[in-house]
C-alpha cells in the first residue's frame, strides 16, 4: 500500500487533510492516538465519588498527556512503516518471532531446552530474596499450575470455565477437612499427601456434577453457567460458617510431610521446600499433559474443537470428552488448591474470588491457549511482571488498578493476537483458518442441534 | 410454605425487583437475537448507567430536596442520563470488543474472551475513577411512601416508579421492533444475517443500534436500581447474572420472553427468599438457570428474536 505515509495528500489542502482523516491511515491515526488516551486514563491519578472527574482531568489535561499522544503518533508511525515495508519487514519479524520456536521444533534440541530450563528452575531460586523466593511459590508456581489445568479446558478442548477458581477452593477445602482442620471433622485424619487423590476426586466429581448438564448446551451457557458457579462456591463457603470458616477462615491446616521408614521429613513454612514440591507438580503436569495432547483422548479434543459435527460424525462423544476436558482441568485447580492451603496453612472463603478466575483465564490466553509452553511461560511472565511494578511503580502504576490492564489485555490480545504469545502450532492455525470459515477453533456451537443439544 | 404468610408483599417485591431484571434482559436478548453471543459486558452498560445517574441527581438536588414536579422532572432527568450512559458505552463496547473480531470472522470462544476483558476493564476502571465505595442515590422524593394497597401488601412510590417507567420502556421498545424501519432490520439481521445483507440491510449498523438500545435500557435500570441499593462500581456482576438468567428463562432471543423471564424470575426469587436466609438469595436464581438449562434449555416462550417478536 503505497498510501501508508502522511504525505500522500499534502499538497491538497485542508479538504484533502479531511479527505485523508477519514480515510484508512487517518482511521488508524486516531485510533492509536484514542487507545493511548485511554493508556493516559488507566495510568493516571485515580478519582473518587466527590469528585469524578479529576482521575480524568489528572490524566488529559496534564502535561503527561502529550508524551501519550506522541506515543500514539510513534506507534502509528512504525506501524504504518511496517505495512509500507510489507513483506520484507513482516517476514524478519517473523523470523524473530519463530526463534524459540525454532530452537525447540527439533526433538533433539527440544529435549535439550527444556532440560535447560528445568536446570534454571532448579537452580536459579537458589539465589533468589526471601521475598521473590514467596511470589516464586504463591503467585507463580501455583498460578503456573492453574493455567496449565485451565489450559485443557480452554485450549485443548475450546471451551470457556470462568469459575475455575471454585475447584481450586474445593481442592483447598478438602485439604483442610481431611486434615482435620475445618469446623467439621473427618472420620479419621490424614496426611496432606493422602488428601491429594480426595482433593482431585472432590474437584473432579464437582467438575462433572456441573459439566454434565451444561456441557450438552452451547458454549455460552457453560461460560455463564461456570461464572454463577464460582460465585455460588464463595458465597457457599461464606455463608457455612459451621462448616467451612467463612470469610474468617480457618488456619492451621498441616503442611506436607513424608514418614518412610526412619525417614522423616514435614515441609514448614519456608519457601524453597515448597517451591521445589511445586515444580514437581508442575513437572508432572507438563508431561501428562505432554502425552494427553497426542494420545486418542487429546486428538478427540483437537477433532471437537476443529469442527464439532465432523467429530461426531466420525464417532466421537462430544459429551464424554468435554466432561472429561472439564474434570481434568477441574482437578488440577483442586491439587493447587491443596497445595496452596497446605503451604499457607489457611483456607478463607475471601480468597476464591472471580476475578481470580479470570486473572488465570488472563494467563493462558496470554501465553497461547493450547500451547503448554505457552501457558507455563504466559503465567510466570503475567505473574512475575505486577510484583516487579509493585516494587518499581511505572506510569504511577497501583496494585488495585491490576484488572484494568488485566482486561484490557483480553480484549487486545483477542483484536490482534488471539493464538498468544507462545502460540501452539496447531491453535494457531486453526484460528486462521476459523477466520476464514472453515471449521470453528472452539467447541461452542453444542452437540448436533445448535439451538438446544441432544 | 414459608412464603405464604406474607405472599402479597413478596409478590410486589418481586415484581419490582422482575422488572428491573426484565430490562437489563432485554440487552442480553436483543444482543443475542443479532449476534447470537452473551454479551458479558452487558453488567457494566448497567453500572455505568447507575454512576451516570448518581452524578446528575447530585448536581441536580441540592441542599433542599425537590418536591412536585420538581421531582420528576429530577427522576426523569436521572433515567435519562442513566440511559444515554448506558447507550454510549454499548456503543463502545460493540466498537471496540466486537466489530473487529466480527471483521475478522473470529470464533465465539474470542468474541467472549473479548466481552469479559472488556468487562473487567469497565469496572474497574469505574472503581479507579470514581472510588470504590458505595454510595447512595440523593432521593429524588421519599421512596417508600405508601401508594395503594394490593391485598393488605403494601405498594410503595419506588415500586411504582419502576413499574411505569419499565412498562413505558417496554411498550417503546415492542413497537420500535414492530413497527420501525430499524426494528425490521434488528429482525431481519436476527432470522438470517446473510441474507438481510443480500436484501441491502446495513448489518453493521442495525447490530450498533442494537447494542445502543439494549444499552439505553440497562443504563435505565441502573439508574433504577441504584436509587433504591446504592451505586458501587461491582454492581453490575450480580444483577446482570440474574438478568441473564432472565433471559435463559423466557427463551433467549425472545423480547417478549425476556420481560416474562424477569418477572417470573424476580418473584419466584423472592418467594424463595422467604424460606432460606437472605444470603442465599443469589443461589435462588442460580439454581433457577441451572435447572432451566437442564430441563428447557428454550425457555418458557422458546428462542429467536425474529420469529418470537
Amino acid at each position: 500500500m503505497s498510501a501508508a505515509t502522511v504525505p500522500a495528500s499534502a499538497g491538497r489542502g485542508p479538504a484533502g487533510w479531511w479527505a485523508w482523516a477519514r480515510g484508512v491511515e487517518g482511521r488508524r491515526l486516531v485510533a492509536w492516538i484514542l487507545s493511548l488516551l485511554v493508556l493516559a486514563v488507566m495510568t493516571g491519578p485515580s478519582g473518587n465519588n466527590g469528585s469524578p472527574t479529576t482521575g480524568f482531568t489528572g490524566s488529559l489535561l496534564h502535561p503527561r498527556v502529550l508524551v501519550f499522544v506522541a506515543l500514539g503518533v510513534a506507534g502509528w508511525a512504525l506501524s504504518a512503516l511496517r505495512r509500507s515495508q510489507g513483506e520484507r519487514l513482516r517476514r524478519l519479524n517473523r523470523s524473530i518471532l519463530a526463534l524459540p520456536q525454532r530452537a525447540v521444533a527439533d526433538r533433539r534440541n527440544r529435549l535439550l531446552v527444556y532440560l535447560v530450563v528445568l536446570g534454571v528452575a532448579i537452580a536459579y531460586p537458589l539465589t533468589l530474596s526471601g521475598f521473590w523466593q514467596q511470589v516464586l511459590v504463591d503467585q507463580i508456581g501455583i498460578f503456573v499450575l492453574l493455567a496449565m489445568g485451565l489450559n485443557v479446558v480452554v485450549g485443548y478442548a475450546g471451551l470457556l470455565d470462568l469459575g475455575y477458581i471454585a475447584f481450586y477452593a474445593i481442592g483447598a477445602y478438602s485439604g483442610a477437612y481431611w486434615t482435620g482442620s475445618l469446623p467439621v471433622h473427618p472420620p479419621f485424619h490424614l496426611n496432606p499427601f493422602w488428601v491429594i487423590p480426595l482433593a482431585i476426586a472432590a474437584a473432579m466429581l464437582a467438575g462433572l456434577v456441573l459439566g454434565a448438564p451444561t456441557l450438552r448446551l452451547r458454549g455460552d451457557y457453560l461460560a455463564i453457567v461456570t461464572l454463577g458457579f464460582g460465585e455460588i462456591i464463595q458465597i457457599a463457603a461464606t455463608n457455612l460458617q459451621s462448616v467451612t470458616g467463612g470469610a474468617e477462615g480457618v488456619s492451621g491446616i498441616p503442611h506436607f510431610s513424608v514418614h518412610v521408614g526412619g525417614l522423616h521429613y514435614a515441609w514448614k513454612l519456608s519457601n524453597l521446600p515448597y517451591y521445589y514440591l511445586l515444580l514437581a507438580f508442575v513437572v508432572i503436569a507438563l508431561i501428562a499433559f505432554h502425552f494427553l495432547a497426542d494420545s486418542r483422548v487429546g486428538r478427540a479434543f483437537t477433532a471437537i474443537r476443529e469442527d464439532e459435527v465432523a467429530a461426531e460424525a466420525v464417532g466421537i462423544n462430544l459429551l464424554k470428552y468435554k466432561v472429561m476436558a472439564f474434570a481434568i482441568g477441574a482437578s488440577t485447580s483442586g491439587v493447587a488448591g491443596l497445595l496452596s492451603a497446605s503451604k499457607i496453612s489457611f483456607v478463607s472463603s475471601e480468597y476464591f474470588t472471580v476475578q481470580l478466575s479470570i486473572l488465570v483465564l488472563v494467563l493462558v490466553i496470554f501465553g497461547g491457549m493450547g500451547s503448554l509452553p505457552g501457558a507455563v511461560a504466559g503465567a510466570a511472565f503475567l505473574q512475575w511482571v505486577p510484583q516487579i511494578l509493585r516494587q518499581h511503580p511505572l506510569f504511577g502504576y497501583q496494585p488495585q488498578d491490576l484488572y484494568i490492564y488485566l482486561g484490557a489485555l483480553l480484549v487486545v490480545m483477542m483484536i490482534f493476537r488471539p493464538e498468544g504469545m507462545l502460540p501452539s502450532r496447531r491453535r494457531r492455525r486453526e484460528l486462521a483458518l476459523a477466520e476464514r470459515g472453515i471449521g470453528t477453533a472452539d467447541a461452542m456451537s453444542g452437540s448436533s442441534d445448535p439451538a438446544v443439544g441432544p | 410454605m414459608c412464603f405464604t404468610h406474607n405472599f402479597w408483599n413478596l409478590t410486589v417485591q418481586g415484581l419490582s425487583d422482575g422488572f428491573l431484571y426484565a430490562l437489563i434482559a432485554l440487552g442480553y436478548t436483543l444482543v443475542y437475537g443479532v449476534l447470537q453471543l452473551i454479551n458479558f459486558a452487558h453488567s457494566e452498560v448497567f453500572m455505568s448507567g447507575g454512576f451516570a445517574g448518581y452524578f446528575v441527581l447530585n448536581t441536580l438536588i441540592g441542599p433542599r430536596p425537590p418536591h412536585g414536579a420538581g421531582s420528576v422532572g429530577t427522576v426523569v432527568a436521572g433515567i435519562a442520563a442513566g440511559a444515554a450512559a448506558g447507550g454510549a458505552v454499548a456503543f463502545l463496547l460493540e466498537r471496540v470488543a466486537y466489530r473487529p473480531l466480527r471483521r475478522r470472522n473470529a470464533p465465539r470462544l474470542a468474541f467472549l474472551i473479548s466481552a469479559i476483558g472488556a468487562s473487567f476493564f469497565l469496572y474497574n476502571l469505574a472503581g479507579k475513577e470514581f472510588g470504590r465505595n458505595s454510595v447512595s442515590i440523593p432521593e429524588p422524593f421519599n421512596l417508600s411512601t405508601r401508594v395503594f394497597s394490593l391485598f393488605g401488601a403494601e405498594v410503595q412510590t419506588y415500586e411504582v416508579l419502576i413499574a411505569v417507567s419499565a412498562v413505558v420502556m417496554l411498550v417503546l421498545l415492542d413497537r420500535l421492533v414492530a413497527t420501525t424501519r430499524l426494528g425490521r432490520g434488528i429482525r431481519a439481521v436476527a432470522q438470517d444475517a446473510d441474507t438481510a445483507a443480500l436484501m441491502g440491510v446495513d448489518i453493521d449498523r442495525v447490530i450498533s443500534n442494537t447494542f445502543v438500545i439494549g444499552g439505553l435500557l440497562g443504563g435505565a435500570a441502573g439508574f433504577l436500581f441504584g436509587l433504591s441499593s446504592g451505586v458501587v462500581y461491582t454492581m453490575g456482576f450480580t444483577p446482570g447474572l440474574k438478568a441473564f438468567t432472565a433471559a435463559v428463562l423466557g427463551g433467549i432471543g425472545n423480547i417478549r420472553g425476556a420481560v416474562v423471564g424477569g418477572l417470573v424470575l424476580g418473584v419466584v426469587e423472592n418467594w424463595g427468599v422467604s424460606c432460606v436466609q437472605s444470603s442465599w438469595r443469589d443461589v435462588i436464581a442460580f439454581g433457577i438457570l441451572v435447572l432451566v438449562l437442564m430441563f428447557r434449555p428454550t425457555g418458557i416462550l422458546g428462542e429467536r428474536l425474529g420469529r418470537s417478536a
